[in-house]
């Protein structure tokens, strides 16, 4: 599913180095957790997969079901499959929800080939999905994420993931902000898309989401480097010690 | 005292057209002579141009090169076949007033409905040619010696008096079309009243090319006490020509005007409003949005005269610039020493989608009274590049996704105005011209 090779960036405008040589491999179906200290790189790396500009890629490469993702839009590769549920999700005044879920979905059928949904089938869509996640009628008419709370903000992130249907969802720090209930329908949500041939990345601090959703592995990144790799039984070593011995290590 | 000044082309041209048009021109001895007055003042101070405070950012003299005679009359079959082609609302439910080559055309108007609807309708040039012909051509305060008033007050080749009696609330939008049938200048002049607690909606459209001659029309509202009065402008049109609109506004006391000027039009477009409250408990509401690309040039110009108290004003432009185009918003809100407890909130947004592009935003305060609440604020800026990714990054291509923030950005303003008959209408218009790219 996705292939990362020795990855190196930095960013553009100031030319600091961030990423120092990621490999990383995640097979079709696999859940894998990303945790590490603060600064260690972990949201730059979910922005270079989503394509965000304001990174330069010096070395390395990432193949995405084989193909080259670096030489690709970020809505191309959205519409091949990667999903990016933003850590702050941003709010766009006077984009309404519904008419942003609609372009967001039809765009991506049309890139595919596909024809674009009717109105009567998306509706029935989003009324499926969002039930759900707890999104209410209200939400979907407000512009989108616009005087969302910040549990609101993450079950959209998920409501947009479970509409999208992506091969590759990258979730960083979903859990940020949110209580125990929301907590618990966000983990649900992301659950209920687990399927063999639907791989996970997921960024976060804290093993207490993992509690929820239980990775396949969890790789420790420290300095732009993965330190540590293996089971779920890493994260609970991490929440008991901390990441100093990590630390320490790459240093 | 005047220096007398060195015509350019265009200034002596408008010189020789009103001196081989003025016996033509409708109106009584009085109208005649303001007429001549007002040429003399082109010919004495020129054009407006850069030097002149209000025309510091749209030269108007720099911009005319030559002056085309006024258009000629046309016959109604002429004007109706222009009409066909030249729909500007489409399936919109409304009346219509037409206005051709600067005429009122009573035959294609829908005089007998509205007369049923309590309005009624009278030609210009009739009204300027009887006794309250000269009060007619009345001109505000603020408006000064405006050079572009003064281009209408020599021209004005006729119109329309449209008059809402008291209490009749009109149950369909009115839409008021000039069309340019043919090549020449087009001045016209309409006058609407309302009468005490009359309610009427107006679109105002500009249709046909504008060609070599200038667009120069002026609308004369006035609001009666408690009458509520909401217009729509758009200044659309293709073409290299100037189009010039200028609004005089009066309102009466706890009544409402509500104002939207939509430009999306030819080189040189300018927008200018007076509106001053004379009574009070009232309220304007006057919104812009303006669309500009390629070297054009967009003006939105507006004084709102605070008389009297306890009356509330909001002002809120939006600006989209793209290529070389250049925008300018010039808002002044003047709070008299007696106008206590006025409410005035003026807001200028520009979104650049260009290195090229230029916006002079200048929002004023004059405030003399001490008891008031009165905001400004100007905003100049390009699109998020945040919000672009957010977009993206759910697979909405490039294009779209700044379509996409583009009308977001505008429809603050369309949706705050909040006239449904037309909020669908503009925001196509907004579809159509960021595709036309």
């Amino acid at each position: 599913m996705l292939e990362i090779k020795n990855l190196h960036a930095r960013i553009a405008e100031d030319g600091s180095e961030i990423l120092r040589g990621i490999d990383l491999t995640v097979n079709p179906g696999e859940i894998h957790a990303i945790m590490g200290p603060n600064g260690s790189g972990k949201s730059t790396l979910s922005y270079i997969l989503a394509g965000k500009e304001d990174y330069e890629i010096t070395e390395g490469e990432i193949l995405f079901n084989g193909e080259n993702l670096l030489e690709m839009e970020p809505d191309e590769r959205a519409a091949a499959g990667v999903f990016l549920a933003f850590q702050y999700p941003i709010e766009i005044p006077g984009v309404a929800t519904m008419e942003f879920l609609k372009t967001a979905i039809n765009a991506q059928r049309k890139a595919r080939g596909e024809d674009a949904l009717s109105i009567p089938d998306f509706m029935k869509l989003v009324k499926a999905k969002s039930a759900d996640l707890n999104v209410t009628m209200d939400m979907l008419k407000r512009p989108l994420n616009v005087g969302f709370s910040g549990g609101e903000k993450k079950r959209a992130e998920i409501l947009q993931m479970a509409l999208l249907e992506p091969k590759l969802c990258v979730l960083d720090e979903t859990d940020s902000g949110l209580d125990i209930d929301a907590l618990r329908i966000v983990s649900e949500g992301v659950n209920k898309l687990r399927s063999p041939d639907r791989s996970m990345i997921v960024i976060t601090h804290y093993q207490r989401l993992l509690d929820h959703i239980v990775p396949d592995v969890v790789h420790v990144l420290s300095k732009g480097k993965i330190v540590k790799t293996g089971g779920k039984e890493l994260a609970l070593e991490l929440e008991k010690n901390g990441y100093a011995d990590y630390t320490g290590a790459a240093a | 005292m005047t220096t007398p000044i060195n015509l350019t082309q265009a200034e002596t041209g408008l010189v020789d057209r009103f001196d081989a048009a003025r016996t033509g021109l409708a109106g009584s001895d009085a109208v005649a002579a303001l007429r001549a007055s007002a040429a003399g003042q082109i010919k004495a101070k020129g054009l407006p141009h850069r030097r002149v405070e209000e025309y510091k950012y749209s030269d108007l003299r720099a911009f005319l090169k030559s002056a085309a005679p006024l258009a000629a009359a046309v016959s109604v079959d002429e004007a109706k076949a222009a009409l066909g082609a030249a729909d500007m609302l489409g399936e919109l439910d409304r009346y219509r007033i037409v206005i051709a080559n600067g005429s009122y055309v009573a035959e294609l108007s829908d005089v007998a409905a509205l007369e049923a609807e309590g309005v009624s309708l009278a030609d210009f040039n009739a009204a300027l040619a009887g006794d309250k012909g000269a009060a007619l051509l009345a001109q505000p305060k603020s408006a000064g010696t405006d050079g572009v008033l003064a281009l209408n007050t020599a021209f004005v080749q006729g119109g329309v008096v449209l008059s809402v009696k008291a209490g009749a609330e009109v149950s369909k939008p009115v839409e008021l079309v000039q069309i340019a049938v043919s090549e020449g200048a087009q001045v016209t002049r309409c006058r609407v009243e309302l009468g005490e607690g009359a309610k009427l909606r107006l679109v105002e459209t500009f249709a046909g090319k504008a060609g070599a001659g200038e667009t120069n029309a002026v609308f004369d509202y006035d609001v009666a006490d408690k009458a509520h009065l909401a217009t729509t402008r758009l200044m659309i049109s293709e073409g290299a020509g100037a189009v010039l609109a200028t609004t005089l506004s009066r309102i009466g006391a706890k009544a409402e005007l509500k104002t939207l000027c939509f430009i999306a039009g030819p080189d040189f477009t300018r927008n200018q409003q007076f509106v001053a409250f004379a009574g009070e408990n009232s309220e304007a509401k006057i919104y812009g949005v303006t669309l500009a690309r390629g070297k054009a040039l967009a003006d939105q110009t507006l004084i709102v005269d605070h008389a009297v108290p306890h009356c509330n004003s909001r002002e809120f432009f939006k600006t989209v610039l793209d290529d070389d185009a250049r925008g300018v918003y010039q808002g002044r809100i003047n709070v008299a020493q007696h106008a206590q407890k006025t409410d005035g909130e003026m807001m200028t947004q520009a979104l650049l989608l260009s290195e090229g592009a230029e916006m002079a935003n200048k929002p004023e305060l004059e405030i003399f009274a001490d008891d008031v609440i009165c905001a400004h604020g100007a905003t100049c800026g390009e699109i998020d590049e945040d919000l672009l990714f957010y977009l993206r990054a759910r697979g909405i291509p490039l294009e779209e996704a700044k379509t996409l923030l583009v009308l977001a950005f505008l429809s603050e303003a369309i949706e705050e105005f909040a006239e449904e008959d037309v909020t669908e209408i503009l925001e196509q218009r907004v579809r159509d011209w960021l595709a036309a790219k």
